[in-house]
C-alpha cells in the first residue's frame, strides 16, 4: 500500500541544515499495525508527515497504492489525503468554536458531501467511539480522553484506509489513554492500516511491527513474528528514549 | 472536490459568532463606508436636482442681454477707449423683431424710497413693461399688471411686492392708493402674488414701474438688462448670434453686450455639480478603502491566530485553494453584510432627511449603490488576497505544532 524509496528531507534550522530524513526506504502493507519510535529529532514526525502527504520529500519516491505522489499537484495531494488518510494528534487539534459533531463533520464538509449523508456518517462514527451522547458538546466541555476520541472519529469519518497517530496518548492519563488505544486497535482489526508514532514503550510494544528511528534513518525495523529477520541493531531503550 | 456554498456560510457564521466584537466592528467600518458613498453622492445629486428644478420652475426659455462684454482678452489695455455703449429701449425694440423671440422685457433698475402716509422704505425698483410679467411668469395677487401702454408712456402707476405692500399698508387696502416714489406720486394698480425667491431675486421686496417712468426717475436711458422669452422650438444659439448681429449693427460694429442663456447656465451648473458629485464619491470611497485595509489587517492577525486550525484543515483534506476560498469568502461575506447595513442606514437617513427638508430632497444617483458595492467588494477581494495567500501557504506540519515558519 505504501512504498517509500530513498526519501530525503532537510530542514533549515537557523543557519545549519538539519537532515530530518536520510535515505529512508519503507514498505507498508494494507492492514498493518506499526509503531515508530525513537528519540526526539530522529525524524519520526517528519516520516509521519511524509507518509501523510503533508510534506514533500527533497528527493526519493513515494507510491501510495500505485500513485507516484511526488508528481501530484497540491490539489491532488490534498484530495488523496482527504479521502485516504486520517490524522490523530497529541494536541487533538479540535476547533474550539465547533461542537463535537461539527468537528467530526469538517472533513466531509470540505469534501462537499451533502448534509444528510454527513448526519448519518457522523452519528455512526460517534457511536463507534462511544460518544453519541456528547455530539453537541463543545471541546471545552469534554475530557481529554473524550477529546481524543472525537479526534479519532474525525479522522475516520471519511473511511480512510490509513490512520496516522502522532503520540495519541501523550496528553492523556493511563486510563483514558487505554480507551483511546482500544478504539484505534479495534479500527485496525477492522482492516485500517495504523501507524503510531510514540515515545511510550508500552504503546509501541503493542504494535505488530516496530520501527526505530535514529538521526533520520531507520535504525531497526522488525515484526513480532519475524523479529530476527529484519533486525538491524538493537539498543537499550533507556539510552535513546527521551521526552519532548 | 469543493466545499458547498452553504457549508462555507455555516463555517464563516460560526467564526463570526465566535468573534462577535471583531465582526461587529468590521461590519460597522464597511457600513459607514458604503453609507457615506451613498449619502454624499445623494447630497451632490440633490443639489443638482434642486438647481434643475429652480430653472425649470421658470417654465420658459429665457435669454438675458447685459451691457458690456464679460470676456477678458488678457491682451493688455484696449487700444481705443472701449467704454461699452448703453443698452437702450430702442435696442430692446430692435431685438423684438428677431424671429423666435416671443417677448422682450427691458429692465431699468435702481433703488428708490417709496412712502405712504408716514411710512417709507428703500426698495429695489425695476422699470419694465407688461412683457416682464410674461417672461418671468409673474402674476398679481390683486389688481392688475402693467399695461402694454407702459412700453411707451411714462405712466404714474406701480405694482408692489407683497412685503413692500405689507410694510407700507399693513392689512389695509393698497389698490388705488397713491404712494410717493422718489419725487413722484404713483397710483398702486397691483400687488404681486406671494412668491418666494427666484434665481436670487426676492420678488416680494420689490417695486415695479413702467420703463419710461423709471428712465425719468433715474434720469438715465441705460437699461440694466433685457430679458427675452424665446420660442420653445427655437435654437437658442442661433438667436444669440442674431442678437449679437442686431446689436453690432446698432452699436457701430461693437459687440459690446453679453448674452446669457438659461440653457448654458443650467449646463454650467450641471457640469459643476456632476463633477462635484463624482469628487465627493471618490472621497467617500476612501473610507471604504480604509475599511478594506482594516479587514486585511484583521485577516492577517486572524491567519496567525488560526495557524493551528489552518494546518488542521489541510491535514483533513483541505487544499490550498479551499483555504484561500475560506478566507476570501469570509471577507466578501463581511463586505456584503456591511454593505447591506450601510445601504439600509443610508436610505433611512435619506427618508428622514426628506421629511425634515422636503424642498431639498437627497436623491441617490442611480449609480451610487452599484458604485458603492463595486468599491466594497473590490476592496474586500483585493485586501483579502494577501491574508488568504499567506494562510494557504502555511506549512501544515509547522502550523499544527504552533510554530512560526
Amino acid at each position: 500500500m505504501i512504498k517509500l524509496q530513498e526519501i530525503n528531507k532537510t530542514y533549515q534550522v537557523g543557519d545549519s541544515p538539519l537532515r530530518a530524513l536520510c535515505d529512508v526506504s519503507l514498505q507498508i502493507a494494507s492492514g498493518e499495525y506499526l509503531s515508530v519510535m525513537g528519540p526526539s529529532g530522529s525524524g519520526k514526525s517528519t516520516l509521519l508527515n511524509m507518509i501523510g502527504l503533508l510534506d514533500r520529500p527533497d528527493s526519493g519516491r513515494y507510491w501510495f497504492d500505485t500513485v507516484a505522489t511526488e508528481e501530484l499537484s497540491e490539489e491532488r495531494r490534498a484530495r488523496l489525503r482527504g479521502e485516504n488518510i486520517g490524522f490523530i494528534f497529541q494536541q487533538f487539534h479540535l476547533i474550539n468554536r465547533l461542537s463535537a459533531f461539527e468537528n467530526i463533520e469538517l472533513p466531509m464538509m470540505l469534501a462537499g458531501q451533502p448534509l444528510k449523508q454527513r448526519r448519518n456518517t457522523v452519528a455512526n462514527v460517534l457511536a463507534m467511539v462511544g460518544l453519541s451522547a456528547r455530539a453537541s458538546h463543545k471541546p471545552n466541555q469534554l475530557s481529554g480522553g473524550q477529546l481524543q476520541r472525537v479526534a479519532i472519529a474525525r479522522a475516520i469519518v471519511m473511511r480512510p484506509r490509513l490512520l496516522l497517530a502522532d503520540e495519541p496518548t501523550g496528553n492523556l492519563d493511563s486510563h483514558s489513554g487505554g480507551e483511546v488505544v482500544d478504539v484505534l486497535e479495534k479500527l485496525n482489526q477492522d482492516g485500517i492500516t495504523l501507524i503510531v508514532v510514540t515515545h511510550d514503550q508500552t504503546l509501541g510494544d503493542r504494535a505488530k511491527r516496530h520501527i526505530r528511528m535514529v538521526d533520520g534513518r531507520i535504525h531497526s525495523d522488525h515484526s513480532d513474528d519475524t523479529r530476527s529477520q529484519q533486525r538491524v541493531e538493537k539498543r537499550g531503550k533507556n539510552s535513546v528514549d527521551e521526552t519532548d | 472536490m469543493s466545499m458547498r456554498l452553504t457549508d462555507q456560510f455555516t463555517f464563516n457564521r460560526q467564526l463570526f459568532l465566535r468573534h462577535r466584537v471583531r465582526t461587529l466592528l468590521l461590519l460597522l467600518a464597511v457600513a459607514i463606508g458604503v453609507a457615506s458613498v451613498i449619502l454624499l453622492t445623494s447630497l451632490g445629486e440633490g443639489a443638482r436636482g434642486y438647481v434643475d428644478r429652480e430653472f425649470s420652475a421658470l417654465g420658459n426659455r429665457i435669454l438675458a442681454v447685459l451691457p458690456g462684454r464679460k470676456e477678458t482678452t488678457g491682451a493688455g489695455p484696449p487700444i481705443y477707449g472701449a467704454v461699452p455703449r448703453d443698452l437702450t429701449l430702442e435696442d430692446a425694440n430692435a431685438l423684438a423683431t428677431i424671429p423666435g423671440v416671443l417677448a422682450v422685457a427691458p429692465i431699468v433698475a435702481g433703488t428708490t424710497t417709496v412712502a405712504y402716509s408716514n411710512r417709507s422704505r428703500e426698495v429695489i425698483t425695476l422699470g419694465s413693461t407688461d412683457a416682464f410679467f410674461a417672461v418671468r411668469q409673474l402674476d398679481v395677487g390683486a389688481g392688475r399688471v402693467l399695461s402694454p401702454r407702459s412700453r411707451s408712456e411714462p405712466l404714474a402707476v406701480c405694482v408692489l411686492g407683497v412685503k413692500v405692500k405689507r410694510e407700507l399698508f399693513g392689512s389695509s387696502r393698497a389698490l388705488g392708493e397713491w404712494v410717493r416714489v422718489g419725487d413722484r406720486r404713483m397710483r398702486v394698480i397691483g400687488v404681486l402674488e406671494e412668491r418666494g425667491e427666484s434665481l436670487g431675486l426676492d420678488m416680494r421686496d420689490m417695486l415695479l414701474i413702467p420703463v419710461r417712468t423709471a428712465e425719468q426717475l433715474f434720469d438715465s436711458p441705460s437699461l440694466f438688462r433685457i430679458l427675452l422669452d424665446i420660442a420653445p422650438s427655437s435654437d437658442s444659439d442661433k438667436i444669440e448670434q442674431k442678437i449679437l448681429t442686431v446689436i453690432r449693427k446698432r452699436h457701430d460694429g461693437e459687440e459690446d453686450v453679453t448674452v446669457i442663456s438659461q440653457d448654458s447656465m443650467l449646463a454650467a451648473f450641471d457640469s459643476i455639480l456632476v463633477t462635484l458629485t463624482l469628487a465627493i464619491a471618490a472621497i467617500a470611497s476612501i473610507s471604504l478603502l480604509v475599511a478594506g485595509i482594516l479587514i486585511m489587517n484583521i485577516s492577517l492577525i486572524s491567519v496567525s491566530q488560526r495557524r493551528k486550525e489552518i494546518g488542521l484543515l489541510k491535514a483533513i483534506g483541505a487544499s490550498s485553494r479551499q483555504i484561500k476560498q475560506l478566507f476570501i469568502g469570509e471577507s466578501l461575506l463581511l463586505m456584503s453584510m456591511g454593505s447591506a447595513a450601510g445601504i439600509t442606514f443610508a436610505f433611512s437617513l435619506i427618508l428622514i432627511f426628506a421629511r425634515l427638508w422636503p424642498s431639498f430632497p437627497l436623491q441617490p444617483p442611480v449609480w451610487a449603490v452599484p458604485a458603492a458595492l463595486l468599491v466594497a467588494f473590490g476592496t474586500g477581494l483585493v485586501f483579502s488576497i494577501m491574508p488568504a495567500k499567506q494562510a494557504a501557504a502555511l506549512d501544515p506540519v509547522l502550523a499544527l505544532r504552533g510554530l512560526q515558519p
